[in-house]
């Protein structure tokens, strides 16, 4: 491999992309050179369940012509990966659970449509907690997923293979999904940025649903116009999706054009109580500081409902899955245990199929939604849920945005919160909020602790995901660089 | 023997007649090769969502209107959780709660035999999906055909306590939904192909009790009179069990058509929670009160409306109106005919006459005979000029009916028509008189009555196409002088 293929990991997927175009290099090329890097590397990651090398060689073809036709856009020929619980027709989609093995989907997800329509070339699915139900890749039932910057400990999940795949360069750009902060999370403890737009301006439809009124797909990139671009590719209005709204994609035309001055920033006080890490904490706050001297006008901001964020979601997005994954008997797809009479079959089945965190999660939401109890769990969180979207848009009354560190705690060891699932679930305190209201939030790295990427959660109102994206930028031009990814050897 | 009520409700499922399934745009048929319309989508296929059918939405909207319910002008779609493998999400979607389907407490009233009208209380008209069908394998074990799931569903449910009482109001509150239903083009009615089903739930109780008995409910009945058959079995049934001094289980029971015997199907409703919550994949319905207007508006005529029309200004008998009302189509081609000018009583006498026993005889149905409007028209036109007696009409109507031709093209081509001129009449009565002079003479004697043989004689003559009354005149005339 020469030095020249070697140092096109390096790139930006902007940077590759503007490569392409003026023709320094092939879209063959460029794809060879990450999927030569992810045959070389991935075992030590753990990042893809499934590769794609045959069609996504053939996908570069299609991607030349686009650009030797001057058709490419800024991303034509920059290849992605793509979470396991998003529809690739053709390409094997089990959600990282037993129960969709062998699952090969006739369809594509609309945003894979839209990826593909751009020219990129599909590397391959990328591992994830069993049904996006995790928040550390841990609850894969095929393998472990390891933390680029330290293989002892998680990229975080669900997305944790999307996340640690764009940290480890073997994707320049990469897609997840974030029902309670999944793609947030593993942003913050791989160092990534990652986007999570507001509910209905990406399509869900070809999104293996976890919990349908707070998933939303979005972005991971190693810098914000990485995102805002592969964001403008995959956003939309979607007459298949129904929940989807008539907006159009989200543009990136002024994502330059935003400034800190005079900017009002409010501090979500609740993210920096005692749940959150002190070393978390300092990196945040000299993050904060540098703002304020950029010309922030920043305040602490109280959201007393967020308080019951985690509670909540543990109603209603379980609430929403035991009915969103009832659907897998075993009768119309993937794999089917042997059992006497259908009843049995489909017991079998799902008790083969499903892990323990999955089966966990729909006993809960079953509880929850059971009558006699319905009242009592399923419609109280919808009531603290209103409550808490009322509250984040009257604190927006007074800030353009909110801010907050993206996880409690920076990466952790391997299987060392697997035993304390209270403490794995509070992990999304400071993410969970914007899925209840559906708003638009970002995390990008606001520096270090111990060698280990600590993340800065930017929220914004609802449909003013352009806006999040031009602040976003301002603060990475701000905040400390990566200036060196982890090496692996 | 005590004396005993009955309470009979009404789960009606009428299987909408859009173009496309409910969330998908797979057509919707009867019959086919098994999971030949089926898409990614009503399988219920991983990352699919639901994208809602507006003209299936539109037909429950108008039904609800015409079973005079009130609209939820906010509406949602529930899920209703249960595993079966007919259904391929695990869950139906549907609607739920009191005031929430998209119509709800509105009333039908029924016309019974003896005239009278009997209402019947509606208590929601809601929209939801169909389920797939388990189908027998011949080589042993099952197979799911999905052609059917995901059809629009239209549940209308009669509201509690039951205003109905007895088999027959229960069948003819089944006829009145479904003539509504056929009028409004919302549901073509085949109950033998399971696009109408009914499932009764029958409960009966000692008169002097207040309290409605255990209930139960029965599937599987495919025609009105299953329907009318299975309640009245099921009252009997409940009476005698009672009489027994047993208790009446309340369970759901199937219908066995051969045996006409309701049995046990061993399903325990109560055991059954279904979970219902708002779909969280499906936006709510929100309509404006002038498009429900503008929907109102634009009914069509409904059948107890015409039917009491036809009797007031065009004079027809309830009976007559009745039948011309039974189907829409035969209400139309009525209504045509009448708008191109024909006299309403007479048009009716020849649909309800000669056209239906020519339609009962030929298996056809209205909209496929060679009779058109225009047929009729032109025969009553021959009849009413005299240019045919009804004798002729008949036979004329009757070949037209089998050629398609116009009975004016017929007559003329074959002569038949009517003679009414005096000299050909007078030339025939002269020598049927002469053939019968023992017939003459006995007129003479007294014997009045018999001018019927001889002027059957004159008819015969003509071979039918002489004028009758001119026949009679002119035979009496002759007679006489
Ligand atoms: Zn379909």
């Amino acid at each position: 491999m020469s030095s020249h293929l070697e140092s096109l990991v390096d790139l930006s997927a902007v940077d590759l992309g503007r490569k392409l175009r003026s023709k320094e290099v092939s879209c063959q090329e460029v794809t060879t050179a990450f999927l030569d890097r992810i045959n070389a590397h991935d075992a030590k990651i753990g990042s893809f369940l499934a590769l794609n090398q045959e069609e996504c060689m053939s996908a570069t073809k299609e991607a030349q012509q686009l650009i030797d036709s001057g058709e490419g856009g800024a991303l034509c020929g920059v290849p992605i990966a793509v979470k396991d619980n998003i529809s690739t027709k053709g390409l094997e989609t089990t959600c990282a659970s037993k129960i969709l093995k062998g699952y090969i989907p006739p369809f594509d997800a609309t945003v894979i449509k839209a990826v593909r329509r751009s020219g990129m070339p599909i590397l391959g699915k990328t591992n994830m907690d069993e049904f996006a139900m995790g928040a550390s890749t841990e609850t894969s039932a095929y393998k472990i997923a390891h933390n680029p910057w330290d293989l002892e400990r998680s990229p975080g999940g669900s997305s944790g293979g999307s996340a640690a795949s764009v940290a480890a360069r073997l994707a320049p750009i990469s897609l997840g999904s974030d029902t309670g902060g999944s793609i947030r999370q593993p942003a913050s403890l791989c160092g990534t940025v990652g986007f999570k737009p507001t509910y209905g301006r990406c399509s869900r439809y070809g999104l293996v649903a976890f919990a349908s009124s707070l998933d939303q797909i979005g972005p991971f990139g190693r810098s914000v116009e990485d995102v805002a671009e592969l964001a403008q590719v995959v956003t939309g209005y979607d007459p298949m999706d129904c929940t989807s709204r008539e907006l159009g994609p989200i543009s990136t035309k002024d994502l330059k054009n935003g400034s800190l001055k005079g900017t009002k920033v409010g501090i979500i006080k609740e993210t920096l109580g005692e749940g959150t890490d002190g070393s978390v904490k300092s990196v945040f706050e000299s993050a904060v500081s540098l703002l304020s001297q950029a010309g922030a006008q920043i305040e602490e901001v109280s959201i007393p409902s967020l308080n019951y964020g985690v509670t909540t979601y543990y109603i209603i997005a379980p609430a929403e899955a035991s009915s969103n994954l009832a659907r897998f008997d075993g009768i119309r797809y993937g794999p089917r245990s042997e059992g006497s009479g259908h009843v049995h079959m489909v017991e079998k089945t799902r008790a083969e199929g499903f892990g323990k965190e999955v089966k966990t999660r729909i006993m809960i939401g079953t509880y929850a939604l059971s009558a006699g109890y319905y009242d009592a769990f399923y419609v109280r969180a919808q009531t603290v849920r209103a409550k808490m979207t009322q509250e984040l848009n009257q604190a927006f009354s007074g800030f353009d945005v909110l801010i907050s560190p993206t996880s409690p705690i920076p990466s952790f060891k391997l299987g060392s919160l697997m035993d304390d699932p209270l403490a794995l679930k509070v992990l999304d305190f400071c993410t969970i909020p914007a899925n209840m209201a559906g708003i638009p939030g970002i995390s990008l790295n606001c520096g270090f602790t111990s060698g280990l990427p600590v993340g800065m959660q930017i929220l914004a109102p609802q449909c003013q995901d352009e806006k999040l994206l031009q602040m976003a930028y301002c603060f990475e031009q701000t905040l400390p660089t990566i200036l060196a990814w982890p090496d692996l050897g | 023997m005590a004396s005993y009520l009955a309470s009979v409700g009404m789960e009606v499922h009428a299987e909408l007649s859009t173009n496309s399934k409910m969330f998908c745009r797979c057509p919707v048929a009867f019959g086919g090769e098994p999971n030949t319309r089926v898409c990614p989508i009503c399988l219920g296929l991983p990352g699919t969502l639901p994208k809602p059918n507006k003209a299936a939405v539109i037909a429950v909207l108008r039904t609800a209107l015409a079973l005079n319910c009130k609209i939820a002008m906010h509406s949602i779609f529930h899920r209703k959780n249960y595993f079966y493998p007919d259904l391929p999400k695990g869950y139906q979607v549907s609607q739920y709660e009191e005031t929430n389907p998209i119509g709800y407490h509105g009333y039908l009233d029924v016309p019974m035999q003896d005239g009278t009208l009997h209402r019947v209380r509606i208590r929601r008209v809601h929209l939801e999906e169909d389920t797939g069908k388990l189908i027998h394998l011949p080589g042993g074990g099952s197979g799911v055909d999905y052609n059917r799931a995901g059809v629009p569903l239209m549940e209308v449910v009669t509201d509690f306590p039951p205003d109905i009482t007895n088999p027959e109001q229960a069948k003819e509150y089944l006829a009145t939904l479904r003539q509504i239903l056929i009028y409004l083009g919302v549901c073509d009615g085949k109950m033998e192909e399971g696009s109408l089903r009914c499932e009764p739930n029958i409960s009966v109780r000692k008169e002097t009790d207040e309290k409605l008995g255990n209930k139960t409910e029965l599937k599987n009945l495919n025609s009105f009179k299953s329907v009318s058959l299975g309640v009245a079995f099921e009252v009997r049934r409940q009476i005698a069990t009672i009489e027994a001094g047993e208790r009446v289980v309340q369970e759901t029971r199937g219908w066995n058509e051969a045996k006409e015997a309701s049995y046990s199907m061993r399903i325990k409703e109560a055991e059954n929670d279904y979970r219902y919550f708002p779909d969280p994949d499906l936006v709510p319905m929100e309509f404006e009160e002038a498009f429900i207007e503008e929907l109102r508006a634009s009914l069509p005529e409904l059948p107890h409306v015409k039917r009491e029309r036809y009797q007031s200004s065009l004079g027809l008998s309830p009976y007559d109106a009745g039948v011309l009302t039974s189907e829409k189509e035969l209400a139309a081609y009525f209504e045509e005919t009448v708008a191109m000018g024909g006299d309403p009583k007479l048009v009716c006498n020849w649909m309800t006459g000669e056209l239906a026993k020519l339609l009962n005889e030929s298996g056809q149905s209205i909209t496929e005979t060679k009779i058109r409007p225009s047929h009729i028209l032109d025969l009553l036109k021959l009849l009413s000029s005299g240019s045919i007696n009804g004798k002729t009409a008949k036979s004329v109507f009757a070949e037209s009916f089998q050629s398609g031709r116009l009975p004016s093209d017929l007559v003329a081509e074959s002569g038949a028509t009517q003679i009414s001129d005096s000299g050909a009449i007078d030339a025939a009565v002269q020598k049927v008189l002469g053939a019968h002079p023992d017939i003459v003479a006995k007129y003479k004697s007294g014997q009045t009555n018999v001018i019927g043989f001889l002027v059957g004689q004159v008819m015969k003559e003509t071979q039918g196409r002489a004028n009758p009354p001119m026949v009679q005149q002119a035979v009496k005339s002759a007679l006489e002088t």
